[in-house]
């Protein structure tokens, strides 16, 4: 069985619901405290995905995901770079995200080169968003429509990078996974754009496209009756398209 | 640091009254005096921390000193009166509740909150508290801990309870007022507004607990004082709903260090506010340290190592300590509760209400293995002392004895008071503006800040963290139309739900606070009803807050609205199961002073047997029948007609529970059977602003004949604004009309109209059009209203 290993820490909110999002997807699941990683009593290693899921780590002080990402970087990074080097899937979610990003795990490993920065509404915004499966090299997108529907709620989730050699080389290498749309496909701004990010970028990827961050919650968007508007609909769908994305890590790794 | 001594012994009345006041105690000179004669007895004074930890245990906030008094109450009405001797306020509404006596009521008006069954093996706790004073001094801190402490109150129901919901309801005074018609010490509602939405989004949404139900209510009565309720509902299994400490067990401190922040907040909150009250009385909020204590305390719950948990609320230690220790004694080292700097008296280590902080028993020989569990969380705590049988409260600092106060005296104590209360009955005349160009009132509706769209504020909130939610505050087209209630699926292997609600109309209690407490009952059960809730398996929480109640007129008021309170919920058989009063939420400007309008706010809870069935109140297709359920009358009293247009006349709103609760049923059934695809109650603005929201969440139209109503009245500005109880809008499948009719038949109901696929509202008077807008207006006015 495919075992999951949901990294939490102080101010983690999101641990529940991923876990039960992954079990339902057919893996096994276990919230692990980061101190527990730290003070060797569990090892990354001994899982098949690694989450890093959403919240507020840390009260987000300092920056969103910040303190998180340095203790990433200061005391765990060599289990993390082994896990990488397995070709493991890594998967960061909203606050996840951002700490994959502040740690320089992604977009390129080992670099500060991209940041996750406050919103242009300047304030937390929680609404569902369209978003397009860009053409990536992340295994992870496959059996979705060209757009779907997830949730973001965050204060910052404003995608910025470097410069411009930085965005030019994140789209040619295919690193872009999702982008902010409106439901007819086309990139447009507030609210669609929820945030401002450049591009409308709404998840990124490393260069072997098996580290994945993403500002919009696919846990959140797990069952159809997780829709805002499924009242509106038929009523036969069973899931949303969070779990399709789920699935599609689960079943990559077995 | 020793304690002090107190000189009270030989002290005359006006010295105990002078020291009251100075010492921020808020006692009344017969409680002075009772804690003299006690002292006297003993052959000393008190200590610093003795008195100062009797004031607080009797103050108004914590003890409820108005609802448990007698009182004498006279209703006057015309050239005649009656009068009435009411054991006290908390035991009517007690009363109700042992008089409907449900057996899925778990526990009720004991615990930190109120415990209902949801299933086999779990049961779900609910409480709103409010932090109203707090918030008028420091909006973003006092909101923040208002949440803050709310959330304490669920983690201390039982062995702990796990937060899945938070509610909010704030009223503020109107955003538009210019800065030239406010007193210089007040701060601007909009500062106000901003401070304690922000307050709120940023303690709920780091605990990684979902807003998602709430009001706002914007009125000149709450310029001087702002109301914030806050409430949280949590989730635990039914074995861990009772608590019991025994003699032995240790007193352990988890969570935050303690600091000088919010002394006096008890005794402060039961004041009224006037210039230079020290800010020191807020306190100051931090939310991952609370969720660090969150997440360890429910582990400890479920190894089953605690037996027993309070918050650290009002009082502080002295409050959380007194209580559990209320059967059977307790002593305390103060030395060893961890500080956030040095230099606090021993005093002030008990009183302190600094945030973020509970109290817990556990038997000795479960203590490593919660050290292990706090260390693994990363979460402060410190064991403070041990249960004894002693009686007493025995409180030690480095070895000095600070306090020693009889258990019994402290909760027993407190001089018995009697009151007097009047209630007045207004009757205004049925006074029907002319000449009124309805299209222009309607959208001066819609634009009104109590009606508009609150998406403003809604979308600040996570209302989607841990994934329960399935009917959230906005719904429809572009998510921008509102619901009445939130559904949450609480269980991630189950379609069982929970439904919220609340009602709330200040306006009503203005000319009759009986029929207010009628009005909000129905309200939060209509919104319930509207989404699919179950009337036979809901319950109430009461909050009431108050303006000055040592005003006879005013105690008056609060009386009449309570005895509504029991009469109704009795009526609709539905029981309360806690509840909280905030009383002399007044301001004293020189020698006036003003008072809040009374305000009530009802929240329901209500647990239904399948998510998948629910409907939102969006209209879904066009060509469908629109049909209307319950009668419309000249009631417009109260209603935001008259306040857009200043009137005060005719007569409030009554409601028909004979009528409106069989109807409840048959909705919920109709609901269920698939055949209702869209339901919405009229609340405040009636019928036009009702049938409007429908259409923004729909994005379809609506023709619609307002003379095919189900009436008692043939005017038309009634019929189109009056707020008469027990009506629903719904929309129909034109195929399932004929089963419709036999599920409704006997109740009143009629078919007004259809959805139109052009995106207009028009509404006739027999042949005659009088309301034809575009739907695009309507939206626009009525989602663009309300900026942040």
């Amino acid at each position: 069985m495919v075992k999951v290993l949901i990294l939490r820490t102080s101010g983690t909110n999101c641990d529940f619901e991923t876990e039960w999002a992954f079990n339902i997807c057919g893996a096994k699941a276990e919230r692990v405290h980061l101190l527990s990683i730290i003070n060797g009593k569990k090892n990354i290693n001994n899982y098949d995905i690694l989450v890093i899921p959403g919240g507020f780590s840390y009260g987000d002080d300092l920056g969103a995901g910040k303190v998180f990402a340095n203790e990433i970087k200061l005391k765990i990074w060599e289990s993390i770079e082994i896990f990488k080097k397995s070709k493991k899937p890594i998967i960061g979610i909203c606050n996840g995200f951002q700490v994959l990003v502040k740690a320089g795990i992604i977009p390129f490993w080992g670099k500060n080169s991209a940041s996750l920065t406050w919103n242009n509404s300047g304030r937390y915004e929680d609404r569902w968003v369209y978003l397009k499966i860009e053409s990536s090299l992340s295994p992870f997108f496959k059996n979705l429509p060209e757009i779907i529907r997830l949730p973001v709620a965050h204060a910052e989730g404003k995608f910025v990078v470097k410069d411009k050699i930085t965005l030019n080389k994140i789209g040619k290498n295919k690193q872009i996974i999702l982008k902010y749309v409106k439901p007819s496909g086309e990139i447009s701004g507030y609210p669609y754009n929820p945030n401002g990010s450049q591009e409308n970028i709404a998840g990124v990827c490393d260069e072997s496209g098996l580290i994945i961050g993403l500002m919009p919650h696919p846990e959140r968007a797990l069952l159809s009756i997780h829709l805002p508007d499924w009242t509106r609909q038929k009523r036969e769908k069973v899931f949303g398209y969070g779990y399709i994305i789920l699935k599609n890590m689960v079943e990559y790794v077995s | 640091m020793k304690a002090k001594e107190i000189k009270i012994i030989n002290l005359a009345d006006k010295e105990l009254m002078d020291l009251s006041k100075k010492g921020l105690l808020s006692l009344n000179l017969e409680e002075m005096k009772t804690i003299q004669t006690f002292f006297k007895n003993l052959e000393r004074n008190p200590t610093d921390l003795e008195i100062e930890t009797i004031a607080q245990t009797w103050s108004e906030h914590c003890f409820h000193k108005t609802f448990k008094s007698k009182i004498l109450y006279k209703e006057i009405y015309n050239e005649d009166f009656s009068t009435e001797e009411i054991p006290s306020l908390f035991s009517l509404i007690k009363k109700s509740t042992e008089k409907i006596s449900k057996k899925w009521c778990l526990s009720v008006f004991k615990d930190n909150a109120g415990i209902i069954e949801f299933d086999k093996n779990t049961a779900i706790a609910f409480k709103v508290e409010t932090h109203n004073h707090p918030s008028a001094l420091e909006p973003y801190g006092g909101a923040a801990t208002g949440i803050g402490g709310v959330i304490r109150d669920i983690l201390g129901v039982g062995l702990g309870a796990k937060p899945i919901l938070n509610t909010d309801v704030f009223c503020f005074g109107p955003l538009d007022i210019s800065f030239e018609n406010l007193p210089a010490d007040i701060f601007h509602p909009k500062r106000l507004f901003r401070g304690v939405v922000s307050g709120v989004r940023d303690y709920g949404n780091r605990m990684g607990i979902p807003t998602g139900n709430g009001a706002i209510i914007f009125d000149e009565g709450y310029i001087y004082n702002i109301l914030v309720y806050c409430g949280t509902l949590g989730i635990m299994p039914k074995k861990y709903i009772n608590k019991k400490v025994s003699v032995g067990d240790l007193i352990i401190l988890i969570g935050g260090k303690t600091g000088k922040d919010g002394i006096h907040g008890a005794t402060f909150s039961s004041a009224n506010l006037e210039k230079n009250i020290p800010n020191s009385v807020v306190q100051i909020g931090d939310p991952i340290t609370e969720k660090k204590m969150l997440d360890a305390l429910l582990i400890a719950r479920d190894k089953e190592l605690i037996s027993s948990i309070t918050d650290c609320g009002a009082g502080g230690l002295s409050s959380a300590v007194g209580e559990l220790a209320q059967d059977c004694g307790a002593k305390i080292f103060l030395e060893k509760v961890p500080l956030k700097y040095y230099g606090l008296e021993p005093w002030e280590i008990w009183l302190s209400e600094s945030q973020e902080r509970m109290v817990l028993s556990a038997n000795k020989k479960n203590f490593l293995k919660l050290k292990k569990i706090f260390d693994n969380e990363n979460v402060g705590y410190s064991c403070i002392g041990e249960f004894t049988n002693s009686g007493k409260l025995e409180i030690f600092h480095n070895k000095d004895i600070v306090g020693d106060i009889d258990l019994k005296f402290l909760f027993s104590g407190i001089p018995g008071t009697s009151l007097r209360a009047n209630f007045t009955y207004i009757h205004q005349p049925d006074i029907f503006p002319e000449n009124i160009n309805f299209q222009e009132v309607l959208i001066q509706l819609l634009s009104h800040h109590n009606i508009a769209s609150k998406e403003a504020v809604i979308r600040q909130y996570d209302h989607e963290v841990q994934s329960h939610t399935i009917l959230k505050p906005l719904a429809g087209i572009d998510e921008c139309g509102p619901l009445d209630a939130i559904v949450l699926r609480p269980m991630y292997d189950s379609n069982k739900g929970i439904v919220v609600s609340c009602g709330i109309n200040p306006y009503y209690g203005e000319i009759d606070p009986y029929m207010m407490a009628g009005c909000c009952i129905e309200e939060s059960l209509r919104n319930l009803v509207s989404v699919g809730g179950n009337v036979e398996k809901t319950a109430f929480l009461d909050n009431f807050c108050w303006g000055n109640i040592n005003n006879e007129n005013i105690l008056g008021t609060l009386v009449r609205c309570v005895k509504g309170c029991h009469d109704f919920a009795i009526k609709y058989d539905i029981p309360f199961i806690s509840g909280k009063d905030s009383l002399n939420n007044y301001y004293t400007v020189e020698k006036d002073t003003i008072s809040i309008p009374g305000t009530l706010l009802i929240s329901a809870v209500s647990i239904i047997e399948d998510v998948k069935k629910i409907v939102s109140s969006d209209f879904k297709e066009p060509d469908s029948f629109i049909y209307m359920l319950g009668i419309t009358k000249d009631e417009m009293a109260g209603s935001h007609l008259y306040k857009v247009l200043n009137m005060k006349a005719g007569n409030v709103p009554q409601p028909n529970p004979e009528i409106t609760l069989p109807l409840m049923k048959k909705i919920r059934y109709a609901i269920n059977k698939g055949i209702i695809k869209a339901c919405h109650d009229c609340s405040e603005g009636g019928f036009a602003v009702a049938l409007s929201e429908m259409i923004i969440g729909g994005g379809y139209g609506a023709n619609v004949d307002i003379e095919k109503l189900p009436k008692q009245t043939d005017k038309k500005i009634s019929l189109l604004f009056s707020e008469s109880q027990g009506r629903f809008i719904v929309e129909i499948d034109k195929d399932n009309s004929d089963a419709f009719k036999k599920i409704f038949s006997g109740a009143p109901f009629y078919c007004i109209g259809n959805t139109t696929p052009d995106f207009r509202l028009n509404i006739f008077f027999d042949k005659e059009k009088i309301i034809d807008i575009d739907g695009e207006k309507i939206k626009q006015v009525w989602t663009g209203a309300l900026k942040w």
